[in-house]
């Protein structure tokens, strides 16, 4: 009897409590994220925003919709194999001239023209010469005498390829592929196709600036990480002391460095090492060696902070068992530097893959990276679709690498022995 | 010290004339000479910065001796790298690789020694059925207890078969419990495999527990070295008798030295008789060690025998469970300890007047404090 009253009055205890607890831990979510709030609405706008909207610009084509649009209705039956019907040369004219009356044909001829060279010309001269609205039944013959190209079946399928509103025009572009007349995916023509190559070469240089600062840096973040406080706080300001120059005047500085009648050649002359300045700038050595100065700090503190981790213990204990310095270093040192290694690796790559102003100041033509075509199409030529597609590309590539990344390192979990 | 005991195993280590200073102004280890036998657990007991630890890691080879040398099985080894030593060392925190299994953690000195395949698998299997953790062969230190980890830490230091395993306070992170049960784990796996076994420490009770030997260390100096019961009734000076076990301690001032046995006039007041141990003669002051356990306590000045009876007032009583404690008020020192007999702690109240007695051979008479 008392044990049932005893249990029911727990039970009844029990309900509210739970309440209670749910109630508390709330209040503590919600001030939780109360407290990141501000951060994630910036995050959103500045970060997320950006990156959607340059994602999305990759794959939208709605400019020729707009402007042609009785034209892109028109073909919307329209097989491809032979020339449009009569309808659709009607719909083209008048598209044509109200565009002419509105001033947007600018905006569909180079959208068009980035499909097949000399678009504009047929567009806008097309444009140009036609007079009025062409009889009932007359819109082909009128067409083809204003511009031939309106008979060829090419200039018809590129409208209708472009007619939206999304397309992997420009996605394909940047890996160097097309869409036929008959809209299966082929091979750039060897004039076009440069990207594959400038993402090879972007990652061939990130991949080599990585593998520098991983070789000087290793040393130095080890030196960091054993050397008693007070000498290697001095060390470590000299480390952090790039952060606090400008970018810019770093990569110049370089310039004055490595120019042929710069500090270094003019060194190598006076100690009669060479005869005639060395090539040592505006090609991939002196992007290499820039970049790898302005990246080091960013391989450099992730390996302090695991190296800082590893017990000196470890090493003593090594060599208690029998293992000569370099057998305890391979096997007990440099595997706990793997996670440091790793993220320091994957930082300064990413980092580079990215890179823009010291390529674009100190390299020569052939060794400017993917990020110098992003920014030559969204400034220069107004093509955003194409410097987007290139954009998710490399968007793409690094996420990939972070997941691999991820993967390993999962796998690779290391969790101290030490208890202290 | 050890007059007429059997004749000591060979010495496997030798320290001879050993002196370490770290900043060229103070020796943190003076002049060591010490003798470590095959097959004993030694153990180096002080406090901390008495040198034990830096002894410890000379022997290992992480420190070299700014003089004098250290010979293992009669080679010198000062010049010797700590990989070549053959010696197996437990640290302070484990110092388990945390990137490596359990196994992998005890194979690594065979297979830095290439040791064949199956001979080392097999030691393995033997070290981990030691410390019967086969079980756990394959978790990583990270997943262990930390007494899990000290057993793992000896696995690895034992497998090898080394002349010499050093402990570097192996214990210190343990909780009390584990701790004890550690201590015996220890001194049976030394009894099952008769190794030689270098054991620091700062606990006392803990080298008195394992040690075949203790060398009680001191601002640099081993101040001796026994057996754990004749360093706690042979003390030799004021810093051992303080060091192992309780101590009461009543300064005082020599009056006559005879046969052994001197006269002591206490700076408090009485005078009482005690074994001259540490004195230089009549007229020197002295500090006088007792056990807590070798003093009565009687109601009344007369009754007890002996020439060591001394007026006190009763403190307080402490209440330990298995024994009880009277703290007094003797001769000016008001913490005077006499271990009392089960029930008795009843009987005495505070502020009571008493007397203690105590035999002349249970007072030592040693160096001043």
């Amino acid at each position: 009897m008392t044990d049932a009253l005893l249990t029911g009055a727990n039970a009844q205890a029990e309900v509210p409590l739970k309440r209670r607890l749910r109630r508390a831990e709330r209040a503590r979510q919600v001030k939780a994220l109360a407290l990141v709030l501000p951060l994630l609405v910036f995050l959103l706008f500045t970060f997320a925003g950006p990156i959607a909207g340059m994602l999305w610009r990759a794959v939208d084509d709605r400019e020729v919709r707009q402007v042609l649009p009785q034209t892109i209705a028109a073909l919307a039956s329209w097989d491809g194999r032979d020339l449009p019907d009569e309808e659709a040369y009607a719909a083209l004219a008048s598209d044509i001239l109200a565009a002419r009356a509105a001033g947007t044909i600018a905006i569909a001829a180079k959208r068009l023209n980035y499909a097949l060279n000399g678009f504009r010309t047929i567009l806008t001269s097309t444009a140009r010469n036609l007079k009025a609205v062409p009889e009932r039944g007359t819109a082909r013959e009128t067409l083809g005498k204003v511009n031939p190209a309106w008979r060829e079946r090419a200039t018809w399928t590129t409208i209708k390829a472009a007619s939206g509103p999304v397309t992997g025009f420009y996605l394909l572009a940047a890996l160097d592929l097309v869409r036929n007349a008959d809209g299966s995916i082929v091979a750039a023509p060897p004039d076009q196709a440069i990207y594959r190559d400038i993402f090879a070469r972007t990652f061939l240089i990130s991949l080599g600036v990585t593998a520098l600062c991983l070789i000087l840096g290793f040393p130095v973040a080890y030196l960091l990480a054993t050397l008693p406080p007070a000498r290697s706080n001095l060390l470590m300001i000299f480390v952090l002391l790039p952060f606090w120059t400008s970018l810019l005047v770093r990569t110049c500085a370089w310039i004055v460095l490595l120019q042929s009648k710069g500090v270094v050649n003019d060194s190598l002359q006076w100690l009669g090492i060479i005869d005639a300045p060395l090539r040592l700038i505006y090609n991939r050595f002196g992007v290499c060696v820039a970049m790898t100065h302005v990246l080091l700090p960013f391989m450099i503190l992730p390996l302090y902070s695991s190296m800082k981790a590893i017990s000196p213990a470890y090493m003593r204990a090594a060599a208690s068992l029998g293992a000569p310095p370099v057998t305890a270093f391979l096997r007990i040192y440099l595997p706990q530097t793997l996670p440091g290694i790793g993220a320091g690796s994957l930082l300064v790559f990413i980092l580079a893959l990215g890179y823009y102003i010291t390529p674009a100041l100190v390299g020569g033509a052939a060794d400017q990276m993917i990020s110098y075509f992003i920014a030559l199409y969204t400034t220069e030529t107004a093509n955003w679709g194409l410097a987007s597609a290139l954009g998710a590309v490399l968007l793409l590539a690094t996420v990939l690498l972070a997941l691999v990344y991820g993967k390993l390192v999962q796998g690779q979990q290391v969790t101290g022995g030490m208890k202290d | 010290m050890e007059a007429g005991m059997v004749t000591p195993a060979p010495a496997l280590v030798r320290f001879s004339g050993i002196q370490k200073t770290y900043d060229g102004e103070h020796l943190v280890v003076k002049n060591l000479d010490l003798d470590i036998r095959k097959g004993e657990f030694i153990t180096l007991l002080g406090p901390s910065g008495s040198g034990k630890t830096t002894t410890l890691m000379m022997l290992a080879g992480f420190e070299v001796p700014t003089h004098g040398e250290i010979y293992l099985a009669d080679r010198p080894i000062k010049n010797v790298p700590p990989h070549k030593r053959d010696i197996g060392m437990v640290f302070q925190n484990y110092a388990l690789f945390p990137h490596l299994t359990i196994a992998e953690n005890i194979a690594f000195p065979l297979s830095v020694r290439k040791t064949n395949k199956a001979e080392a698998q097999e030691r393995v299997r033997a070290a981990l059925r030691m410390i019967k953790m086969e079980a756990l062969a394959h978790r990583r230190p990270g997943q262990l207890s930390g007494g899990q980890q000290q057993r793992v830490a000896l696995a690895r230091a034992l497998v090898f078969n080394p002349q010499l395993v050093l402990m570097d306070e192996p214990l210190g992170a343990l909780d009390k419990r584990l701790r004890e049960q550690m201590q015996l784990e220890i001194k049976q796996l030394h009894e099952t495999t008769g190794i030689t076994i270098v054991y620091v420490t700062h606990d006392q009770s803990e080298a008195l527990t394992m040690s075949d030997r203790i060398a009680v260390f001191n601002d640099g100096i081993v101040q001796q070295i026994d057996r754990p019961d004749a360093l706690y009734e042979h003390p030799v000076n004021s810093f051992v008798a303080h060091f192992i076990g309780e101590n009461n301690v009543l300064p005082g001032t020599v009056e006559t030295v005879d046969k052994g046995y001197c006269r002591v006039v206490l700076a408090g007041g009485g005078a009482v008789t005690a074994r001259a141990i540490n004195v230089s003669g009549a007229g020197a002051s002295t500090s006088l060690s007792v056990r807590p356990e070798r003093v009565a306590i009687v109601l009344d000045g007369t009754s007890g025998e002996g020439p060591n009876r001394l007026p006190a007032k009763v403190q307080n009583t402490i209440y330990l469970g298995d024994h009880a404690l009277a703290v007094l008020d003797v001769a000016g020192n008001g913490e005077f300890m006499v271990k009392l007999q089960p029930g008795a702690h009843d009987s005495l109240s505070h502020g009571e007047s008493v007397f203690i007695t105590f035999r002349p051979e249970d007072c030592l008479a040693l160096d001043p404090v």
